[in-house]
């Protein structure tokens, strides 16, 4: 007779679990979407088929789906590496425009008529000014324990007002009819764009932050250093790491990260700064790293699948007329499913059979 | 007694309770009668609080029945078991910390009305503190009371339940020896009133001098239930171990060696920024162990901190082997040859989610052989993680199981043969044996005599004192972050003297004229 | 001092979605549970009350339905955070998303309608007083209803057996388990009526503050609700407080932009962070020497009755 049921922790994880739970989330999630998007008269069926051939059935549209992917793989890398250390770094999108103010600014005021040099300026740029934003908010953190959440996420909002002063004023192009924006980037602030396609070279930094960090966290004393942080603080302590310092260190990294993701999206892509370019990737980005498990080189390929649906969400806002905050709906689905998911992976339920007193 | 009729309070019959794959409880038997103390005596381990938590609810135990008063009753919760009369207080209390006296009484209550009557409850509290002798501030917020005060509140929220059956789970574990007296006075009141009351403990003194039945339990069952007028501490001993058990400890007399570190008049914060260490100066030397005695929260971790270089002393200063270490990292305390083992294992010394080769190197990993350069090699480190596993018996699955699955023995033995691998200089060690089963106990204790031999300074912090009595060559007691008194020889002293210290009188006024 | 009433005033109505918000994630946080998706359950709270309010005519109905459309998508996170133990703050951010998708597709036939919804009723009597009349009591009924909640919860919170037994929950879950309280169903409750009262605010959006639909029309209160609960150090007064001083800030950059300066109105714009970043500053720094604040211990970690160590 069963009698109810009880949850039990596991002794060990088999690695096969770690393959079908994220697998079957997902398929749920499509499944759910599916049946919400039925039920909003929208045939299933024909939305997904326009969402995969209009990002993997050209080259054009692969290429489309890798500019989607690069700012969010780069974001992705970048708060993952604070989520190892439990320090939840929700002011990505913050770091980003900072970034972006930063790269600007190096545009309008140091401009020198050679792409290599801007390169490198631009790049410093970015990573100094995004990584000393996600720093400060580091250090608070480190030293005096100051939640990271609320203090990323107000300095995101500084950030988008600060961007906002700038370019509804002293750098806004006149010539914009208003419009919140600045001028167009000269040439040799825009970065190299690969064959016709608009993917730039912000996909070689990607890949090589994405094997980078794997190899760092694998095989080297300061990745097992971050690594033990994130577990046990306080061993960490006990062994002799010093917090304070690795915190700040890793959120500079995380901050700087983002800088250049803002960085590439503005002279790679969009060839200004304008309002609202981040598009709220520096939140996509915290999922992305979350779909990853943090793990670097799945990081790059979580974020390709985003852009797959990113790309499909433009799609369906053309040719079915969906807003595009539509693919939010999908993402946050597979979120939840996956959620649930996780506790499987800890967890496994008996029946418990009583006998007869 | 003269409640035959009704037998018992309680009754447990048949209890079984799994684990994960192993049986905490296994078809046990324990009943609890009227007007009588009952203690449940084992090793850590045994089953003990397991049964207990299933008595009061926390737990549900897959076969065997529980009767109160003769009916057979499921226990699904904690409010069940409150209302059936049972109240239990557990080790740490569970007591809201940022909550008054009188609101974590009435914490759960259904029959209190919504509008707190706060004057009423403050009257009735005040009656049983005056019936028990068990005196608290109502008004005042728990976390600001004293660990007695808390047990006192503990024992109080129970009584103000009107429970009929209290568990008292190691009451004295955190009480002075004078404490401990008062604590028992209660408990004999408690008996004269008609409760039933049971207490878990596995110091057989204590359950000699104030049980009128002993259960004793080992690995998950029942060995004996016994009246304690007829039963030796001997007899109780072996009952709890198995076989028969040596109580001395083998130690060989030493002169101390050179002087390892010395610490001169330090003080330290704790980490609210008060001063928990006061003015303490202590000499570490070769080949000696140096015990701590003392109730927990007198300034025994940030003394071990200090001296491990996890805490900068605010005044003072530290040297080794002439060294000023004072203001020097923790990393540097290591390369010269300092160790510890902190109290919580899960919290400090180990990290649960990785695996036992991750946590072997934690004190090494920036050394050669385990690395080289910034890279970790992973082979070195098998090397390294599985010397210490094989000569410290560490028992596990393999080398990558994750350290949150061993048992709290195996996780000791790990974390001694981590830090002992380099046979340090100086050894600090809070309650290395809590815990522990006798096996495991036996161990680290002779692990620990034998560095002493080998020619180690050791800081040995515990709260058994019997344990510190027999091991240490010197004893200090700590009191306040002040250290009240240094024995000599600790095997000559009475308990009831360390008691006194133990409390905050300094040796001074004990033995006017000075140290024993 | 006519343009400070007019101001104060736009601050109390413009802080009002943001007071509700951040009134119903004390109550989740005071539990021990973290909701991040307070954003999306606004929206979700601004769409059904506005599009029950289109079809029935009733705004009262529109803003039952958005309190109960609020719970039953906060029970979502409720069921993955308490039950589950998942990550509550992936499990808030989802929760944003889908119910800011959610909410764009349901509403995109509403875009451009209007409703009548609640109109300003001035209190009788209280609206008369010099200074604080207009600034308090020249509202519509919502706002009031804000002000009742505030007391309301503060009342509850330190003065009812079911506050305190709220407040143990969230501040030690192990001791009031083991005082019989049942962890998990108080952890539900209140996160889903905490979650319904932040549909309150979104439905205030809509159906009191615009009387329209628009995408994403919260523009990121309820974010800013969730920095306020820190703010206001879990206080039901202090949280109306630093609702209004968002509001004002908010009302007068509007103000400024009419006025035909706003260069520096996005500066302005930054000072509510940046004092809400002070303050958690200094919280921290005192909460660091000791006493504790009235923040639950262990905020954001599920309970379970551990089974052994």
């Amino acid at each position: 007779m069963i009698r109810g049921l009880k949850v039990e922790k596991r002794l060990y994880r088999p690695r096969w679990l770690s393959v079908l739970i994220p697998v079957s989330g997902m398929i749920l999630a499509l499944i759910a979407s599916g049946f919400f998007m039925y039920l909003l008269g929208v045939s299933p069926l024909k939305a997904f088929k326009e969402v995969i051939y209009s990002a993997l059935g050209s080259k054009y549209g692969i290429s489309e789906t890798i500019v989607k992917a690069v700012p969010l793989a780069l974001a992705g890398i970048a708060v993952l590496l604070s989520f190892k250390m439990i320090i939840w770094n929700i002011g990505a999108e913050g770091q980003i425009v900072i970034g972006a103010l930063a790269t600007t600014a190096v545009v309008r005021y140091m401009f020198i008529d050679n792409p290599i040099v801007m390169f490198i300026l631009m790049i410093m740029a970015s990573c100094i000014a995004g990584g000393l934003w996600a720093a400060f908010a580091g250090y608070l953190k480190a030293r005096w324990n100051v939640n990271e959440i609320i203090t990323t996420l107000m300095l995101n909002y500084i950030a988008i007002h600060l961007m906002e002063h700038f370019i509804y004023g002293p750098w806004r192009d006149p010539a914009s009819l208003g419009f919140p924006m600045t001028k167009p980037f000269p040439d040799a602030a825009r970065l190299y764009q690969f064959a016709d396609t608009r993917v730039h070279v912000g996909i070689i930094i990607a890949i090589i932050l994405g094997l980078l960090f794997y190899w760092i966290f694998k095989n080297t004393r300061w990745g097992y250093e971050v690594r033990v942080i994130g577990e046990n603080p306080r061993a960490a302590d006990f062994a002799g790491i010093n917090y304070v310092w690795n915190v700040v260190f890793v959120m500079f990294l995380s901050g700087a990260i983002c800088g250049i993701a803002g960085m590439t999206e503005i002279a790679g892509l969009q060839g200004r700064l304008q309002s609202g370019f981040s598009g709220g990737f520096g939140y996509t980005a915290i999922i992305v790293a979350w779909l990853a498990r943090l793990n670097p080189l799945s990081v790059l390929f979580v974020s390709f699948f985003m852009g797959i649906l990113l790309v499909g969400g433009d799609t369906l806002q053309i040719v079915m007329r969906l807003p595009l905050s539509s693919t939010l709906v999908i993402q946050g689905l597979i979120l939840f499913f996956l959620l649930g998911g996780e506790f499987f992976r800890r967890y496994r339920i008996k029946f418990i059979t009583g006998k007869e007193q | 007694m003269s409640f035959q009729q009704n037998c018992c309070l309680v009754e447990m019959k048949n209890i079984t309770k799994k684990f994960a794959g192993f049986h905490a409880n296994d078809k046990v038997d324990f009943d609890v009668r009227p007007g009588e103390v009952h203690a449940l005596l084992g090793e850590n381990g045994a089953g003990k609080s397991t049964l207990m938590n299933v008595l009061c609810g926390l737990y549900f135990q897959e076969e065997g029945t529980i009767s109160i008063e003769n009916r057979i009753v499921e226990l699904k919760n904690p409010k069940d078991a409150i209302l059936n009369g049972i109240g239990m207080v557990h080790q740490h209390f569970m007591l809201v910390p940022s909550q008054t006296v009188w609101e974590n009484m009435i914490l759960g209550l259904d029959n209190i009305p919504q509008f707190l009557p706060k004057h009423r409850v403050i009257e009735k509290i005040k009656e049983i503190s005056k019936k028990y002798g068990l005196h608290v501030d109502p008004e005042a917020k728990t976390w600001q009371l004293s660990i007695g005060e808390q047990q006192r509140v503990a024992i109080l929220r129970v009584l103000y339940r009107q429970a009929s059956v209290l568990i008292l789970d190691e009451p004295t574990a955190v009480l002075t020896p004078q404490e401990s007296k008062k604590l028992f006075q209660t408990v004999m009141q408690m008996r004269s009133e008609g409760h039933g009351i049971v207490f878990i403990s596995h110091k057989l003194d204590e359950v000699m001098e104030f049980s009128d039945r002993i259960t004793i339990l080992r690995k998950g069952r029942k060995i004996a239930t016994v009246e304690t007028d007829s039963v030796t501490k001997q007899r109780l001993a072996e009952m709890m171990v198995g076989e028969k058990v040596a109580f001395s400890v083998d130690k060989p007399d030493m002169d101390p060696g050179k002087t390892v570190m010395e610490i001169d008049n330090i003080s330290v914060l704790n980490d609210r920024g008060r001063e928990a260490v006061r003015n303490i100066s202590l000499e570490l030397r070769q080949n000696e162990i140096i015990g701590v005695a003392g109730i927990a929260g007198n300034g025994q971790n940030e003394l071990c901190e200090a001296i491990v270089g996890l805490r900068k002393p605010v005044s003072g200063k530290i040297y080794m082997f002439g060294k000023d270490l004072t203001s020097a990292r923790p990393k540097a305390y290591i390369s010269e040859g300092v160790r510890y083992i902190p109290a919580d294992r899960k919290g400090t010394g180990l990290i649960p989610n990785m695996n036992i080769n991750e946590n072997a190197i934690l004190k090494k990993y920036w050394q050669k052989p385990v690395s080289r350069g910034f890279r970790i090699d992973w082979r070195a480190v098998l090397d390294f993680a599985k010397a210490i596993v094989d000569k410290f018996h560490v028992d596990a699955p393999s080398m990558e199981t994750p350290v949150r699955n061993l048992s709290g023995g195996n996780l000791q033995k790990l974390m001694l043969g981590r830090e002992l691998k380099d046979e340090p200089n100086l050894l600090v060690a809070v309650h290395p044996t809590w815990g522990l089963d006798v096996a495991a106990t036996t161990f680290v204790r002779e692990t620990l005599l034998l560095e002493r031999s080998r020619g180690a300074s050791i800081l040995f912090v515990s709260e058994d004192l019997s344990e510190l009595v027999s091991i240490s060559d010197r004893l200090a007691v700590i009191h306040g972050g002040e250290f009240m008194g240094m024995i000599d020889d600790p095997s000559s002293v009475d308990l009831e003297t360390v008691g006194l210290m133990m409390a905050g009188t300094p040796a001074s006024e004990i033995f006017p004229g000075g140290k024993s | 001092m006519e343009m400070l009433i007019t101001i104060l005033s736009a601050a109390v109505r413009s802080g009002t979605p943001i007071l509700y918000a951040t009134l119903g994630e004390i109550l989740t946080e005071k539990s021990g549970v973290l909701n991040l998706g307070l954003e999306g359950i606004m929206l979700i709270g601004a769409f059904t009350g506005f599009s029950v309010t289109y079809s029935t005519g009733n705004p009262w109905l529109g803003v039952l339905a958005a309190f109960i459309a609020g719970m039953c998508f906060t029970l979502i996170h409720a069921f993955l955070s308490i039950t589950m133990g998942a990550n509550q703050v992936v499990s808030g951010l989802a929760l944003t998303m889908t119910g800011t998708g959610a909410t764009s597709l349901l509403g995109r036939h509403y875009i451009g309608e209007t409703i009548k919804g609640f109109s300003i009723t001035p209190v009788p009597y209280l609206s008369d007083i010099p200074f604080l009349g207009p600034v308090l009591f020249n509202h519509d009924v919502l706002v009031y209803l804000s002000f009742l909640f505030v007391f309301v919860l503060a009342f509850f919170l330190n003065h009812t057996r079911f506050g305190l037994n709220l407040r143990a929950v969230g501040d030690s879950p192990r001791s009031a388990d083991a005082a019989g309280l049942n962890v998990q169903k108080i952890r539900y409750i209140y996160t889903v009526i905490g979650g319904g009262i932040v549909a309150i605010g979104g439905a205030y959006m809509s159906v009191a503050y615009t009387k329209m639909w628009g995408d994403l029309m919260t523009a990121g209160r309820g974010w800013i609700a969730i920095a306020l609960v820190i703010f206001a150090i879990w206080h039901p007064a202090r949280a109306a407080f630093g609702a209004y001083l968002f509001g004002g800030v908010t009302a007068f950059q509007l103000r400024l932009q009419t006025a035909g300066t706003n260069i520096s109105a996005s500066l302005l714009m930054t000072l509510p962070y940046v004092l809400t970043i002070m303050v958690l500053f200094f919280i921290s720094v005192r909460q660091g020497k000791g006493i504790l604040f009235g923040s639950p211990a262990g905020l954001g970690q599920p309970y379970y009755r551990e089974e052994r160590e």
